[in-house]
């Protein structure tokens, strides 16, 4: 539990943490404004913006393929909006609608083109792989202050805890905002809010996430995290500070929970090898939201 | 090649998936209309991500039992038992604790798919997994299929078809009118849960065919296109079971010519293509009319206002009022009216006059409403009050 642990284990545990509570942040508000499903729909239509990015570079490479996401999540929200309102169509079929038409050209897409000579397909765009992420410079503890064994780190560490920060920081400054338009969005634009720049900014936010957390983990954990966390934390408390605090919790939880029954789970039970840590997350998520439904303090509407 | 197999020339198995998947394609159609009135369209992406652990699943218990595990009847079978577990997740979420449906509908896809994965990398380890294709499930793949599951594609999707013309009216009753079919006695509870069964049972069949990624698709499109074409809710049914139709027998026949492709894209892409053309081309809500519509009522609002200015005997400066003009000899090109152009402004003005009168007049309050500066006077009031009107015109003009 020395060393090996440190090299092995440890960036996909911290990354695997960073990409929860990056995505559960946003996630709460998400779910307080009924717009839950946008991180569904976010991260299904990154993959054709990877492929793009990765058909016109012809490389895979991290800017441009972020670049991709981020204008394919960007084109997708224009989209769903277009159709929304040009079609006079319900959110929900109007973002049905996008998000399946997009992953289905990237699929096309990926699957017309040679990319067999890199790893890019499918089941890596839905459950990433989290295990892979290992810190082959680490030699054991002392590491983490060695600044030259700190620099072989997995690039998806800093990364995503730059995008953690960024996010952190838009909740942070926003707070007052953020949480007066998401309960009374009349009342805040009486203050003079622009809740609609807002709003398009949380989605960004959203983006954000789940674009950085994608190339890492893939797009199931970033559903589940944009989701569950929030969700069990509603249950748990009726005050907004609180349940940001409480979906934090979760979110780690889920994270550490997860990876640690996915990776040590099956030698407990005399199996040879782990199952897929993204999964298991997920479902360690899902298992928390589930307890908490059944006995969270606040979990009915009128409590 | 493709010809071939619109044709269906490819022999005997791809002839049976192609029907299948036109099959399905209208069942897919029709049921999607009624979720999609009904406002829960995503409560299918719930119950198609729901089926992976009930897929992984039936595979682990097939093989438990000494079996191949690959028996397509089987593996459905475990995808509608977890999908249905999924479905009344959601239910139980949406009803008994404080989260909205599309929250619910978030976290049960989210987490019952995670699950699913893990069973996957489970099966991938064990010696009977690492050739079961249920990677196919993910985004559909019907090239080469065997005879028994195309036979059994085929059947079940012409049963499920059978069974939504069937419960058709109920359907129809709580997606256009809820109020309505409560009021007669049906219970929306009983019609809603046919509705959920037999939007599971189409998932479960499609799986195959769109995959349990896509197959939301095959439910929404064609019944968000149908919106486009109708106003009439048999219509909207139909033209949604057609659209459904064409999206699986022509993507089903395509993915017959490219194997190596999966088949689930292809029928996604071919429903969104026909959506797209509806929603540029539509004649009554496409974006093409509307901005036509918008043009020609652009048009008529410069004419107007032209004749006026004529009338009043001002020039007239606006680049797109004088070309209009003279487009249509009101005017020369120095901006003199001709006679034809006198005798418009001249109608104009006076229609306008007329129009102030009875906007002035509480008499006729229900007849200015229908006052938008365009419409001819005549076309709202009969001639014994035009001469009414003329009269009250007429008389101050005299006194003068």
């Amino acid at each position: 539990m020395g060393a090996e642990f440190v090299a092995l284990s440890l960036p996909s545990l911290v990354i695997g943490v960073l990409v929860a509570v990056a995505c559960a942040l946003p996630g709460n508000f998400l779910l307080l404004r009924g717009q839950a499903l946008i991180g569904d729909a976010i991260s299904h239509v990154v993959l054709p913006g990877i492929v793009v990015a990765f058909l016109l570079t012809g490389h895979v490479a991290t800017a441009p393929m972020l670049l991709g996401a981020a204008g394919a999540a960007a084109i997708a929200v224009v989209a769903i909006e277009a159709v929304r309102r040009l079609g006079r169509i319900e959110p929900g079929a109007a973002m049905g609608v996008i998000f399946t038409a997009m992953f289905a050209g990237g699929v096309l897409l990926l699957e017309q083109s040679d990319t067999s000579s890199v790893h890019l397909d499918v089941e890596h765009a839905l459950y990433g792989n989290l295990e892979s992420l290992i810190w082959l410079d680490a030699t054991g503890w002392a590491s983490l202050l060695d600044a030259q064994a700190l620099s072989g780190l997995p690039v998806e560490l800093p990364r995503m805890a730059l995008a953690l920060v960024l996010i952190a920081m838009f909740i942070g400054l926003f707070w007052r905002p953020l949480a007066l338009s998401t309960f009374d969005e009349g009342f805040a634009r009486g203050l003079g809010i622009r809740t609609g720049a807002l709003g398009l900014a949380l989605v960004i936010m959203s983006a954000v996430a789940a674009v950085a957390a994608f190339d890492a983990v893939g797009s199931i954990i970033v559903i589940a995290m944009f989701i569950c966390p929030p969700a069990a934390a509603r249950m748990m408390t009726n005050r907004l500070g609180h349940q940001v605090a409480w979906s934090v919790l979760f979110a780690a939880l889920a994270a550490v929970l997860g990876y640690v029954l996915a990776g040590y789970g099956p030698l407990w039970v005399g199996a040879a090898a782990s199952v897929s840590a993204a999964g298991m997350i997920a479902t360690v998520s899902g298992i928390i939201l589930g307890v908490a439904a059944v006995a969270g303090p606040h979990r009915t509407r009128n409590g | 090649m493709l010809a071939d197999a619109l044709l269906l020339q490819l022999g005997y198995n791809a002839t049976l998936v192609t029907l299948g998947a036109a099959l399905l394609g209208i069942a897919a159609g029709v049921a999607g209309t009624f979720l999609f009135l009904r406002k829960r369209a995503l409560v299918s992406d719930a119950i198609s991500h729901a089926t992976l652990p009930g897929i992984g699943l039936a595979f682990v218990v097939m093989v438990a039992m000494g079996g191949e595990g690959r028996s397509l009847f089987g593996l459905l079978f475990g995808a509608g038992v977890s999908a249905a577990l999924g479905l009344l997740c959601v239910q139980w979420l949406t009803r008994r604790t404080r989260l909205g449906e599309d929250a619910a509908i978030g976290a049960v896809l989210s987490v019952f798919f995670g699950a699913g994965v893990v069973i996957l990398t489970v099966i991938q380890t064990m010696n009977a997994g690492r050739q079961a294709g249920l990677e196919g499930f993910l985004l559909g793949s019907t090239a080469g299929m065997l005879r028994n599951d195309a036979t059994l594609l085929a059947v079940s999707a012409a049963l499920v078809l059978a069974l939504v013309l069937i419960l058709r009216r109920p359907l129809g009753l709580a997606a256009f009118d809820p109020g309505y079919a409560e009021a007669t006695g049906w219970s929306l509870h009983r019609i809603d849960l046919a509705m959920m069964g037999i939007v599971l049972v189409v998932t479960v069949v499609g799986l195959k065919v769109v995959g349990l990624i896509l197959i939301v698709a095959l439910l929404i499109v064609p019944a968000v296109t149908a919106r486009f074409w109708t106003e009439q809710a048999d219509h909207v049914v139909i033209i949604a079971g057609g659209v459904g139709g064409m999206s699986g027998y022509v993507g089903a026949a395509a993915s017959a010519v490219a194997p190596a492709l999966p088949t689930g894209p292809i029928i996604v892409l071919l429903g969104f293509a026909i959506f797209l053309f509806s929603l540029l081309f539509s004649p009554r809500r496409g974006v093409l009319a509307s901005v036509l519509k918008h043009l020609r009522y652009q048009r008529r609002v410069h004419v107007r206002q032209g004749l006026l200015a004529l009338a009043n005997g001002q020039p007239i400066y606006e680049a797109l009022t004088r070309r209009l003009l003279a487009r249509s000899e009101l005017i020369l090109p120095d901006g003199v009216p001709t006679a034809q152009g006198q005798a418009a402004a001249a109608k104009a003005l006076l229609d306008e006059t007329r129009w102030a009168i009875v906007r002035g007049d509480q008499a006729y309050a229900l007849a200015a409403t229908r006052y938008d500066g365009l419409t001819p006077i005549e076309d709202v009031l009969t001639s014994d009050q035009l001469a009414e009107i003329d009269g009250k015109i007429a008389s101050p003009q005299a006194v003068v």
